[in-house]
């Protein structure tokens, strides 16, 4: 398990080391600094000291910046997520119409709070600057999928069959 | 003949329902209408006709004196007239230029950018080139959240499509212009929508903004006069130039010209994008194009622009959608996000909500901004909470003030709006919060007292999900609930399939 996991890494760290040799050949490389990051947390899930450091040691940039480039921006995390991102939109539409009940439900049903991810690794929680689906408030993005027209039924069913899904999913894989 | 078999297509696809009668389209003119991944629909809908004659008939003086003469304004939210704007790029003399896309669309409740770029992403590479043209420019910038993925994936497309037709590209279209579009991505700072802020932010910085002058169009990207414009404004201009100034003039009012795109949402039947001329009334888009409330219950307020925008009352809903009226109404009219009201929503929960967003997306750049939102907020946390103290309110208006007048930006300048206009508008709701610790629209969980009804089962469910074990009750019999134990979380009246718990919130006796 553990070489698997290390020759992952090493997979995830040569292809990024290709995309900024792709970058560097641009003219005025450093400010793709936000775009190398966007592919970094892509590759990896969130942006560890590792990879910071990587991106720091290959772009020629102060590792200072990159991290103060990396807290200044909501999107991306400095900590691993689970399987299953669930970000509830906080935007007004939403809050309007109850997202706070809906975000409640969760909190209660996965007992985490924001910003923080289940001990199994399956689903973590954050909080979402409008996601631009106004009209079907309240909403919440898992993944990359949209969840419309939610109350607290409706996001504990979802959860639920997420997590079915998960064990279906593990089944196979045995 | 064609522009009917359009309206005929329209009206196929849309209906002829109210919502659509009372708008009138330009900058979402092909939204749902053609296949944004297709340039063919595009260019059959009158697509790059705008930048041929760009680029055959006119000078790029002459650009600048259209856009100038049609009296178009930046559709971001600030208002300011685009084509001065255009002026005072082009008259800059530099051997490099920036066109910038400002598609960071930040303000929760809106997305006209966003469906603008994932319904019609051609219009705005069409208005990026004549931008280029007009200034003296060979890049472009667009400038794109990342929280939008089909919008990135359909723009990468339109322009690698309009570099293959040569609308974009080296000697575009035979002439002597050349210019080309890149991508870049925000990554979730409100802030950025802010052009000194974003143009750092393409640099690769973190996105705190500049004290002006220089203005951008002096020193804006990589030090270089740029020019920045919202995607709706961007939008705009194709139909401007094949229209032209007069058709364009005649659509709106004395100083707003042509339409804005609202972004309906909240407790309203028809939520979405309406695109209305300017000057219609609130009353008009909120019932007549939105349909009113649903579910009979009261309008109560309309909050436009966002965080940097104010609530208005059904005593302003004559007030006409522009510019200058919107600001004297006290709001603004922002990015066009539009979200209503009514009853169920207290309006204190609505002010600390939007200075929550605010405080959290602050910079930290300038102090009235960082730690006078902060201070504001740990003010109306107060109240909601139950605690606020007499002179809290007044507080709260002198800090606004001073934020107001002292930030470096337009985010702090308008972070206390919703504050401010909430409490001119609703006094007394503050009052009720403060001096008798009530909450009208029984939503601050601290001042709610949680009751259980005749409608109570006895089922247990309430009891077993009290944290603090202050339900008591046999099973099958009803229960209540000790208020001197409640914390008032909430749990009981979310796990009651019954609707056996009342919430209510009455005036408390001053000790």
């Amino acid at each position: 398990m553990h070489t698997t996991l290390h020759h992952n890494q090493q997979e995830i760290n040569n292809q990024l080391k290709i995309f900024i040799d792709e970058i560097k050949k641009r003219e005025r490389s450093d400010s793709h600094l936000i775009t190398i990051l966007h592919k970094a947390q892509e590759l990896n899930g969130y942006l560890s000291k590792e990879i910071m450091d990587l991106v720091a040691e290959e772009m020629q940039i102060p590792t200072s910046v990159i991290w103060g480039v990396a807290t200044f921006y909501h999107y991306f995390k400095l900590s691993p997520i689970g399987k299953y991102n669930i970000s509830v939109c906080m935007g007004t539409a939403c809050y309007v119409k109850g997202a706070s009940e809906v975000l409640e439900t969760i909190k209660e049903t996965l007992e985490i709070e924001i910003g923080e991810t289940t001990e199994d690794m399956m689903f973590s929680l954050q909080e979402a600057r409008c996601i631009g689906a106004c009209g079907l408030a309240p909403v919440a993005m898992i993944n990359d999928k949209i969840y419309g027209e939610l109350n607290p039924k409706k996001i504990v069913d979802i959860i639920n069959k997420l997590k079915e899904e998960a064990l279906e999913e593990e089944k196979i894989v045995q | 003949m064609e522009k009917q078999m359009f309206t005929d297509r329209f009206a196929s696809v849309f209906g002829t329902e109210s919502f659509f009668k009372k708008q009138k389209r330009i900058a979402l003119k092909n939204c749902g209408l053609i296949d944004p991944e297709n340039i063919n629909d595009y260019i059959y809908a009158d697509g790059y006709k705008a930048l041929g004659t760009v680029l055959t008939k006119m000078t790029p003086k002459d650009v600048v004196e259209t856009v100038k003469a049609s009296g178009l304004r930046g559709r971001g939210g600030a208002g300011f007239p685009t084509g001065r704007k255009w002026e005072l790029t082009a008259q800059q003399e530099s051997d490099e230029k920036f066109v910038v896309c400002n598609a960071d669309e930040g303000d929760p409740g809106a997305f006209m950018d966003r469906s603008v770029v994932e319904g019609d992403p051609h219009t705005v590479i069409e208005g990026m080139a004549i931008g280029g043209y007009a200034i003296g420019s060979s890049k472009g910038v667009v400038y794109i959240r990342a929280e939008y993925p089909l919008a990135i994936k359909r723009l990468i497309k339109a322009i690698d499509d309009a570099r293959k037709e040569n609308f974009l590209g080296k000697n575009i279209l035979g002439s002597n212009f050349s210019f080309d579009i890149e991508i870049r991505y925000g990554a979730g700072a409100f802030v950025c929508g802010e052009e000194t802020a974003l143009i750092r932010s393409i640099e690769g910085l973190r996105g705190m903004p500049k004290s002006r002058p220089p203005f951008p169009a002096a020193k804006g990207l990589f030090g270089k006069p740029t020019l920045v414009n919202n995607v709706e404004t961007w939008a705009n201009i194709s139909s401007i130039i094949v229209n032209g100034v007069d058709w364009f003039s005649s659509i709106g009012i004395d100083k707003s010209k042509g339409t804005k795109v609202f972004a309906l949402a909240g407790k309203i039947v028809n939520t979405g994008l309406a695109e209305v001329p300017m000057g219609m009334t609130l009353r008009e888009i909120i019932y007549d194009v939105g349909g009113g409330i649903p579910n009979g219950k009261k309008f109560k307020a309309v909050q436009t622009g966002g965080p940097s925008g104010g609530c208005l009352t059904d005593k302003m809903l004559d007030t006409k959608i522009d510019y200058e009226s919107l600001m004297q109404a006290g709001s603004i009219m922002g990015s066009g996000g539009m979200i209503v009201i009514d009853e169920d929503s207290c309006m204190v929960n609505i002010a600390k909500f939007f200075l929550q967003f605010t405080q959290d997306e602050s910079c930290g750049k300038c102090i009235p901004c960082r730690e006078g939102t902060k201070r504001m907020l740990e003010i109306l946390t107060r109240i909601t909470d139950g605690e606020g103290k007499p002179g809290d309110i007044e507080k709260l208006e002198e800090l606004g003030n001073v934020i107001k007048k002292a930030s470096l930006c337009g985010l702090g300048q308008s972070a206390p709006n919703p504050v401010l206009s909430t409490i001119k508008n609703f006094r007394e709701e503050y009052e009720e919060h403060v001096y008798q610790k009530k909450c009208r629209a029984v939503v601050c969980e601290k001042l709610i007292t949680y009751t259980i009804n005749d409608k109570c089962i006895g089922c247990s469910a309430c009891r077993r999900a009290c944290p603090v074990v202050a339900i008591k009750g046999a099973p099958k019999e009803a229960h209540s609930i000790q208020q001197e134990l409640c914390i008032k979380c909430g749990k009981c009246f979310r796990s009651c399939k019954f609707h056996a718990i009342d919430k209510t919130s009455e005036a408390k006796e001053q000790k």
